[in-house]
């Protein structure tokens, strides 16, 4: 039988219509599922009242799988068999992850991403992450008591279309309604209330266990955009754990140790480092394998000097991140903790003292990014009164289509926010052309050559037309997580071709800020450039149709009258192979001024065929 | 004429009223819905409207508008976990036969 929750005022579910979502920050070491429950999120716990779920997905011989606690603790014992990580694999080819070492797998280079051997056959990190998102999605199914309408998953900003279609592939997999991805920045600031809060700049500092993120985020009209992310992939706790560890041997004078006792050792690193968060000071004390007894004192100002050179690492990404933004620490109107390992006093303090301002960081930090993720589900869901503001992603670079001349026609401009569709509509350029050729391009730039070609497709079975009289429609639509479509439509025949922008064309941020650096910087070349483009186009166009009509009506002209119309064409050729615009306009120009009369002598002629044989009755009904 | 709230449900009610960070208090009312004829709704409380029926219990206010209490009269709200689930449950004397989903009832 269901349980109520109480419902904001007004909006009580009619029986049976509860829609249930959650959001789900499927992380690298570990996973948590949150729901909003009451108008509050909460994260939903297991039966043994762990919040979170280790990212560590063990496969066994008989084809079954242990997911979580169980299948971390299993890690030492069958290493080939028990994948942690899997996120660093996601949408990734072998080459990608070439440079994290040390892994115990058997990777199987596939295309587009690489597989991992295991005692149960090939699996790949879609598989994988889909077997952690089942566990999620049955503990959240457990706790609400139904089934979910859907859920929104974390990923990290700097996830290009790749990684994220490989994480929405193993959501479908997993058997979830991909309601959005959300940028794991942002699901933190929306734990926090931000997107209700001042427009302005706010930073999310993140440091895992094991990764340190760094985002600025700008909030204007309820839409967060990612400026700039930074980090450092191989940099988190056990970091610090390790700087501990190292401490304890220097102040023993151990060395060599066991392998069982370095994992004793760093256990007791981890505690004394959890401890310092609370204490001023904490005893370390173990007993190792051959009986030597560890018992040293580890105050906070020491684990601050030991490790200060670690904080400073966090620092550098923070300055860079600010640097890529063209932002100061002056611009800053809050900071965002995310991550366990900012519970440390000195990260607080040094990221309190680097902006000028205590941090946010009264929700836990371990659950903050699932929190905001599960509000943001709840409003997608449709839980919420229609004014609530439904956070918007946009899109960092224009999308159009390659015109005439190499020339970008922007269809969708950056920073549009998603989902979002628009049309235009193009035509054919040479009488009776039946096929049109659809470039579809990134990029702020005006030439095609400057933008980041995305895909290509054509259009067939035009009917043979003027040039001009087809009405081709094209469509550009990108969904909510970010993926485009186009299509092309001929409106006369109705003849249809459509594309899906492959998702391995991805960009970093990185390479998204340098493209519009360089649109900034070449903003002045380009609209010369455009405007060449231009008039080069319209001048070839002049030409075609000229020679066309010459060789069609060419015994209207005698010879002097033809002569001067083909120096005309010969100047405008000219000026077609050099690169000042004006002289092809003026040239254009001339030539549309020596043709005026031929051309009137041609519509006469058009007309009298067109009349010949009718009489003027028929001509007046 | 009166409902009450359990200590455990009052206590979770005044704790997510705190968090929400408004409402005075928490409506309860019925509605024709469902498949067993009535719904009940379990809805925060911004305002007090003008024919509320007013009870404190355990300090916080429950409001219930003239046309439900009488369905609602002698009700029971309680705060139950079942499993890994939670929420709240309605122990109401009046009702005759209960949809199984104990969202719905008849009178």
């Amino acid at each position: 039988m269901a349980l109520l929750q109480i419902a904001e005022p007004g909006l009580s579910a009619a029986p049976h219509q509860h829609r249930l979502a959650v959001g789900i920050d499927l992380g690298t070491t570990n996973s948590l599922v949150a729901t909003v429950r009451s108008s509050i999120s909460v994260v939903l716990n297991d039966e043994d009242g762990r919040a979170l779920l280790p990212s560590v997905v063990r496969y066994l011989a008989d084809g079954t799988t242990e997911v979580g606690y169980a299948a971390q603790a299993m890690q030492s014992v069958d290493p080939h068999n028990t994948v942690v990580s899997a996120k660093r694999f996601m949408g990734r080819g072998v080459s990608d992850i070439a440079a994290i070492v040390n892994l115990p797998y058997q990777f199987v280079d596939a295309p587009g991403m690489v597989q991992l051997k295991t005692v149960a056959g090939v699996k790949s990190p879609v598989e994988v992450s889909a077997e952690i998102l089942k566990a999620l999605r049955a503990r959240a199914e457990k706790s609400l008591g139904g089934e979910l309408v859907g859920a929104v998953i974390t990923v990290p900003a700097y996830f290009d279309d790749a990684q994220r279609q490989a994480t929405k592939d193993a959501a479908r997999l997993a058997g979830l309604n991909v309601l959005r991805l959300l940028n794991e920045p942002t699901a933190a600031a929306v734990a926090y209330g931000l997107d209700n809060a001042a427009e302005g700049i706010y930073v999310v500092y993140d440091l895992g266990g094991g990764t340190f993120d760094v985002s600025i985020l700008r909030l204007s009209r309820g839409v967060f955009e990612v400026m700039a992310t930074n980090g450092d992939s191989a940099l988190g706790g056990d970091d610090f754990d390790h700087r501990i560890y190292c401490w304890v041997l220097e102040q023993t004078g151990l060395f060599a140790l066991s392998a069982q006792d370095t994992r004793l050792l760093l256990t007791r690193a981890r505690e004394a480092k959890e401890e310092l968060t609370f204490h001023p000071e904490t005893r370390i004390t173990a007993v190792l394998s051959n009986g030597q007894a560890v018992d040293v004192l580890l105050t906070s100002k020491i684990f601050s000097e030991i490790t200060l050179s670690l904080v400073n690492k966090t620092l550098a990404p923070t300055r860079k991140a600010l640097r890529d933004a063209n932002l100061g620490v002056e611009d800053v109107k809050g900071v965002v903790m995310v991550g366990g390992a900012t519970r440390m006093p000195q990260i607080q303090r040094a990221v309190g003292e680097f902006f000028g301002q205590e941090p946010l960081n009264n929700l836990d930090p371990d659950k903050v990014v699932a929190l905001g993720a599960a509000i943001q589900a709840n409003v997608l869901a449709g839980n919420r009164s229609g004014d609530e503001w439904l956070l918007l992603d946009v899109i960092p670079l224009s999308l159009g289509l390659e015109t005439m001349g190499g020339l970008v026609e922007k269809v969708i401009t950056r920073n549009s926010t998603i989902p979002v569709a628009r049309a235009q509509e193009f035509t054919t350029y040479k009488d009776g052309q039946t096929a049109m050729s659809i470039h579809v391009v990134q990029g702020e730039r005006e030439l095609v050559s400057d933008c980041r070609s995305l895909a290509k497709f054509e259009l067939r079975g035009i009917p043979p037309m003027a040039a001009g009289a087809a009405r081709v429609r094209v469509t550009f639509q990108v969904d909510a997580d970010g993926l485009l479509s186009v299509s092309a439509r001929e409106k006369n025949s109705g003849v249809e071709a459509s594309v899906m922008v492959k998702p391995s064309y991805g960009l970093s941020d990185g390479e998204i800020a340098d493209m519009l650096k360089a649109s900034q910087q070449h903003a002045h070349d380009d609209m010369t450039a455009r405007s060449l483009r231009e008039q080069q186009v319209d001048g070839g166009r002049i030409l075609e149709a000229v020679a066309a009509a010459l060789a069609e009506d060419g015994e209207l002209l005698n010879d002097a009258e033809r002569g001067k119309i083909e120096e005309r064409m010969a100047a405008l050729r000219v000026t077609l192979e050099g690169n000042a615009p004006q002289a092809i306009k003026n040239a254009a120009e001339a030539l549309n001024r020596a043709t005026e009369s031929f051309a009137g002598r041609r519509m006469n002629r058009s007309v009298q065929q067109a009349l010949a044989g009718h009489k003027l009755e028929e001509l007046e009904s | 004429m009166a409902v009450t709230l359990t200590e455990r449900a009052a206590q979770h009610i005044a704790n997510f009223i705190a968090k929400r960070g408004k409402g005075v208090g928490l409506r309860l009312g019925v509605r024709t819905s469902g498949c067993s004829g009535m719904a009940y709704t379990l809805e925060f409380a911004d305002e007090i409207a003008g024919d509320d029926n007013q009870f404190d219990s355990h300090g916080v206010k429950v409001l219930i508008d003239p046309k439900s209490l009488a369905y609602l009269d002698g009700t029971e709200l309680d705060y139950v976990r079942e499993g890994l689930n939670e929420g709240f449950k309605f122990n109401n004397p009046n009702i005759k036969n209960q949809c199984g989903c104990g969202e719905s009832f008849g009178v």
